[in-house]
């Protein structure tokens, strides 16, 4: 009796959490203009969201700003993660403070702030993307530093000196000794930036051009607009990141249970 | 040695950089602006304003009031699900895990595109409820940032003194109130600190479905629309205080500050 309570429970959360974007995935099959009734099977909505140049530019924008601002983010968040760790105490602890005020802060604080030192203070025009790739990487290399900060925290500080004592530049052994221990950390920040980067609204609005939309900004503005073909084809969108998350997720899992067995075995 | 430590440390410079240059010095500039008029004179007037109009404290209390309620909603509906799922005696159940955090990763405001559909279809019109559907949405997109830090907690927690507790005479729900319960405060902490505040400036949600009264988020949002630089800095400035003073009051309750989400991504 117990056992079913909890299995209820844990369905019912799953529900609410699935069943809005698993519904609107079947709508997006059909030419259903509202949720309700089925009529007939359609992939237009799917036709529309590939050939529409509007639609195209947004999603195609939206994933260079994040692959953009994410490599940014990762290569001075993994440079900072390192230089704090190997600096004074004191620089070290400056660092970690600064870094953990946009991760605290709200959203909208930090694109508003961007906004106005950027836009009204140094005069940047939001058209040059400056403001809004400084935000997003604002946004990302925070997480990446945090990411690489435990890895470096975890490393056996002699094999480094090992390396040199052997006759490895300073540079060398970075590359071939920090670089590869801290790995994980840097692609896990990577990852975690890109997310942050697409799932973004706040910063973008405050500091994009007029004339270039992110997906969430793009969406946004559609749900107060009428127009029912781009809504409809933003229902496909939706399925279509659905699908594309749902798969990154089973494969990183796969994979990382497969390396855990390794693991296993060896021990 | 001496310069290799050098050449180490100098890899921080660029981040150092762009930490004082993008996040240090938008905090003073916000703070230049907030305390400011259109003529550059110092003033306090949009720190009295704020807290004489009756418009903004009742966006304060409405703000409040929607984060307070999607926390507990949040919580309640995180915390037993985490505990099952800590609990559960399944092999994998990470890919358990997995199912409730994955909606983290698709586009928020395609899922609460998803959500207004489905309330339209059920209440008809959603002008009816805008407190209640405010916190659906708010729910709907933060959960899994409140089931992830409580599961991380109780899947940690060491069975042996659940079992202790028992042996000395504790029922099921003894031992759960006086250990479980008390051992899991971390995460509930950081769980609440990963809703509240979200909850009182994510203004898009309520946009989105059709909620027009403003939260703190919105006051910043219309501020920004006017041009008015220094009223939306004030209201910056505010929120900028109440997450600082959340973050004290939580902070020493904390279990790790280093790993805030980034720790269990994959």
């Amino acid at each position: 009796m117990k056992k079913y309570g909890r299995l209820c429970f844990i369905l019912f959360v799953l529900l609410f959490l699935y069943a809005p974007i698993l519904i609107l995935t079947v709508y997006s099959f059909t030419d259903a203009t509202t949720i309700g009734a089925i009529r007939g099977f359609s992939l237009h909505n799917y036709v529309t969201l590939f050939t529409t140049p509007e639609l195209r530019d947004m999603i195609l924008g939206t994933l260079l700003l994040a692959v953009s601002a994410a490599c940014l983010a990762t290569i001075l968040g993994t440079l900072g993660a390192i230089g704090a760790f190997y600096s004074s105490k004191k620089v070290g602890t400056f660092m970690d403070s600064l870094n953990q005020v946009p991760v605290i802060n709200a959203d909208v604080v930090t694109g508003f702030s961007i906004c106005i030192l950027l836009v009204v203070v140094f005069g940047i025009s939001k058209d040059t993307f400056i403001p809004l790739v400084v935000g997003h990487v604002v946004l990302c290399a925070p997480f990446v530093y945090l990411s690489v900060i435990p890895k470096l925290k975890q490393m056996d500080p002699s094999i480094y000196e090992a390396a040199l004592d052997l006759g490895a530049s300073p540079a060398r052994a970075l590359r071939d000794i920090v670089l590869p221990q801290i790995s994980s950390g840097v692609v896990s920040g990577f990852a975690m930036a890109i997310t942050l980067s697409l799932d973004d609204y706040f910063i973008a609005t405050y500091t994009k051009p007029a004339t270039f939309d992110t997906i969430s900004t793009y969406v946004v503005n559609a749900t107060k607009g009428s127009q029912t073909t781009i809504k409809t084809a933003l229902w496909a969108l939706s399925a279509v990141i659905f699908v594309i998350v749902a798969l990154i997720v089973t494969s990183a899992n796969v994979r990382a249970s497969r390396a855990d067995q390794k693991e296993r075995a060896k021990a | 040695m001496h310069a290799l430590k050098i050449s180490r440390k100098s890899l921080g410079i660029p981040y150092a950089v762009f930490l004082l240059l993008f996040i240090a010095l938008p905090l003073v500039v916000l703070f230049y602006y907030a305390f400011t008029n259109g003529q550059g004179q110092f003033t306090i007037s949009n720190l009295t304003g704020f807290f004489t109009d009756p418009n903004t404290l009742g966006t304060l209390c409405y703000s409040f009031g929607i984060a307070l309620v999607t926390t507990l909603v949040c919580l309640l509906l995180a915390y037993p699900t985490a505990f099952i799922l800590a609990n559960s005696h399944l092999k994998q159940k990470h890919v358990l895990l997995l199912l409730f955090i994955m909606p983290m990763w698709i586009n928020f405001s395609l899922r609460i595109t998803a959500l207004k559909e489905i309330l339209t279809l059920i209440e008809g019109n959603l002008a009816r409820y805008p407190f209640f559907n405010a916190v659906v949405g708010m729910t709907y997109d933060f959960l899994p940032f409140m089931i992830l830090p409580i599961y991380n907690t109780l899947s940690r927690l060491d069975g042996s003194l659940i079992e202790a507790a028992k042996d000395l005479g504790a029922n099921d729900t003894g031992a759960f109130l006086k250990v479980t319960l008390p051992l899991s405060v971390p995460g509930i902490i950081s769980g609440v600190s990963m809703v509240f505040l979200p909850a009182m400036t994510n203004y898009v949600v309520l946009d989105m479905l059709y909620n027009s009264t403003y939260i703190m988020g919105s006051l910043i949002g219309s501020y920004f629309s006017a041009y008015n630089w220094h009223g939306g800095s004030m209201i910056a400035l505010i929120l900028l205080a109440i997450i600082i003073l959340f973050t004290l009051l939580t902070h020493g309750m904390e279990e790790d500050n280093e790993n805030p989400v980034g720790g269990a991504l994959l």
